[in-house]
């Protein structure tokens, strides 16, 4: 008897390694026609972003920040709603982390301003998704759309605050002033001195306490079963009487709540400041993460420290090697999200002709 | 003085649209045909990039609008093949190929010409504007001397390419074998295929038409507007082309009308900065950017017309039973 379905460990283990290895051999090409050697740069990227304990803290403070990315692309998943809005969802909920933070900075103790600013900033990243979430459930405008548009309406607007209210006077550059030390998240390395001067800080910790909360809420909750109900079959769930124009809103609001989150990880545990832009594409790396992730809580904790990895691995790269800049990287995501996410059942065929040829034998 | 100030943002609209018509039209020709094109973007910038970058190596602009042509057709056909044969995510294909050109382009330009991830100024590469006969002897009459010399004529070839391409487009969505079975293919492919229409054909012959009209966008980036190519220099152009489409309802006479308004408010921009104006006083350029996308939501919430895209959109196509 021939399956025509892969087992489990071979769609959720297999086939992202083999994706994943498709995409860095594409990448390996080019660093190849860039006339560098691919191997020697492999090897650079893994000693500093993994073996050498300062490079790991900072890449697992890349990856808190990529975590509550790709849970807020994650858990619109669930529900059948691609939200490419994280970026202008974590760009405003910079915002309402900074408003708290620059009112109250002066009068409150860190263990109560740092909560208060962590609400703000999940409030203005929900309410941000709100209303492209409101919009799919009311109105019928799709959710992909409405969230591209509202990443541009983010930047303008982030522009325009930053720029008029912000900045402190005589000063030029865009950005708010600092925040009093109050406001600044707890570092890891008072703990683990290993870690040497770097920002790695307590949202990491948060971020995989956000990840089992995910996982409870997704697969053990009632909530999570509408959730997952409306993802897969909007009508039958309906039939089943799940409210679904309810359940996309909710859906967006914690979607945006958890983007705003990312940014707490930057602006209060490294910058301590507002700046222009400070997402850099943080956002959009979510999307691969949850692909890649298959929206499954250890999916995403591996994709978060591989990306974290790519960006710290790849800025020591860049500098060892001036053939491959930065920017390679940013091509690099294109390439694992065309990989992992677009053409992610590419080698299953083959994979399926495999088992059925060792099956035949046994 | 009024007048000079709207005669320039005339002008400057006529310039801003080409780059949002060409990809607003690649991107009706995939949609029509069921394929959702949030790639336009990453297409601009790659062939935005290769004409710049092989029209200075050639010094000749047609050489650098042909490797656009290629590169940006090349990028279509692995959307198509990612759509079309693998039934892959179509979203997920449009975004990776725009990270991944946003990346590449800046990377090659670097490796080429080590200027900071731009190409050198292509001076005489550039396309050259067409100067009508007759315009220096009309130049001396008010208004038609310049509408004469500097509105239909003393523009580059490719906004006349651009503007051409609009009945063009019509006749073949509406009046042609290819747009019928293309709009077919888009609204119900399974009707299409019963019909003995190939879907799997039609939407890659679809892509592959985007692809060519998307370079034109690019080409006209750098050869026409800048003169180089700059880092991530489309900004956002594949986006408010996709915009464009959608304001238009997936239909060509609208959606170029949507480019028109779309380059208006470029061109606004540009004369308001610094501007009073009465009751709302000096508006920030940064928030004039915002309006295309606003006025895009509104219209998506069917607060101003309701738009209906094409029913098989984004859905791969798999024959049944």
């Amino acid at each position: 008897m021939k399956k025509t379905e892969l087992p489990r460990w071979a769609t959720g283990f297999v086939l992202p390694i083999l994706n994943l290895m498709s995409a860095l051999l594409v990448a390996a090409l080019v660093i190849h026609l860039l006339g560098e050697s691919p191997s020697e740069s492999l090897r650079i990227l893994v000693d500093s972003a993994i073996l050498d304990p300062e490079g790991l803290a900072y890449t697992l403070f890349y990856a808190s920040t990529f975590i509550f990315a790709g849970l807020a692309v994650s858990i619109a998943m669930q529900a059948g709603l691609f939200n490419i809005g994280a970026e202008g969802q974590m760009y405003v909920g910079g915002l309402g982390l900074t408003w708290a933070v620059l009112a109250l900075d002066a009068h409150l103790p860190g263990w109560l301003m740092i909560p208060i600013a962590m609400i703000g900033a999940a409030v203005f990243g929900a309410l941000w998704a709100f209303i492209p979430g409101y919009l799919q459930a009311k109105r019928g405008s799709h959710v992909v759309v409405t969230t591209i548009m509202f990443n541009f309406i983010a930047a303008s607007l982030m522009n325009f605050v930053i720029v008029k209210y912000l900045i402190p006077e005589g000063q030029q550059n865009p950005a708010s002033r600092v925040f009093a030390d109050s406001a600044a998240l707890p570092l890891l390395n008072k703990i683990f001195p290993v870690l040497g001067d770097t920002p790695l800080n307590i949202s990491f910790i948060l971020a995989i306490v956000a990840l089992v909360i995910y996982g409870v809420m997704v697969w053990r909750s009632s909530w999570g079963y509408e959730l997952r109900a409306t993802g897969l079959n909007a009508h039958a769930a309906h039939y089943a009487g799940v409210r679904i124009s309810r359940t996309i809103i909710v859906t967006m609001l914690v979607s945006g709540a958890l983007a705003g989150l990312g940014a707490v990880n930057s602006v209060m545990g490294s910058t301590h400041y507002l700046s222009l832009n400070f997402p850099a594409g943080a956002g959009f790396v979510g999307i691969a993460i949850a692909l890649m992730g298959r929206q499954h809580p250890v999916g995403i904790f591996l994709s978060s420290v591989l990306f974290g990895a790519l960006i710290q691995g790849g800025f020591d790269l860049s500098l060892e090697k001036p053939n491959i800049p930065q920017e390679t990287f940013i091509f690099i995501q294109g390439l694992i999200i065309l990989f992992c996410g677009a053409m992610e059942n590419f080698y299953a065929p083959a994979i399926l002709k495999l088992i059925n040829l060792t099956r035949k034998e046994a | 003085m009024e007048d000079f100030q709207l005669a320039s943002i005339v002008v400057s609209t006529i310039r801003n649209a080409p780059v949002l018509m060409f990809a607003a039209l690649a991107g009706l020709f995939a949609e029509r045909s069921g394929v959702v094109d949030i790639g336009l973007e990453g297409k601009i910038l790659a062939s935005a990039f290769a004409s710049a970058a092989v029209a200075y190596a050639t010094q000749n602009p047609w050489y650098g609008i042909l490797a656009g042509m290629g590169v940006s057709v090349a990028l279509a056909m692995i959307q198509a093949f990612v759509s079309i044969t693998q039934k892959g995510n179509q979203l997920v294909c449009g975004i990776a190929i725009n990270i991944a050109m946003s990346g590449l382009t800046f990377v090659l330009a670097q490796f080429f010409f080590q200027q900071g991830g731009r190409t050198p100024d292509l001076r005489n590469a550039r396309l050259v504007d067409v100067i009508l006969p007759g315009t220096a002897a009309l130049d001396h009459i008010p208004v038609i001397g310049w509408l004469y010399g500097h509105l239909i004529g003393g523009q580059s070839v490719l906004v006349y390419v651009a503007f051409l391409l609009l009945p063009v487009v019509h006749w073949v969505v509406y009046h042609s074998r290819f747009g019928l079975r293309l709009r077919a293919c888009g609204e119900n492919p399974h009707a299409a295929d019963a019909a003995g229409v190939s879907v799997e054909r039609t939407r890659y012959l679809a892509m592959f038409v985007a692809g060519v009209l998307c370079s034109f966008s690019g080409a006209y980036l750098t050869l026409v507007q800048s003169g180089f190519f700059l880092r991530d220099m489309s900004a956002g152009a594949g986006y408010l082309a996709l915009t464009a489409l959608v304001f238009g309802n997936w239909r060509p006479l609208h959606t170029v009308l949507g480019c028109l308004m779309f380059g208006l408010f470029g061109a606004i921009q540009i004369q308001l900065e610094g501007v009073d104006i009465p009751v709302v006083g000096r508006l920030p350029g940064s928030l004039i950017q915002a309006i295309p996308y606003i006025v895009t939501v509104v219209v998506l919430a069917g607060l101003m017309a309701k738009s209906v895209a094409p029913k098989a959109i984004g859905k791969p196509f798999v024959k049944s039973r």
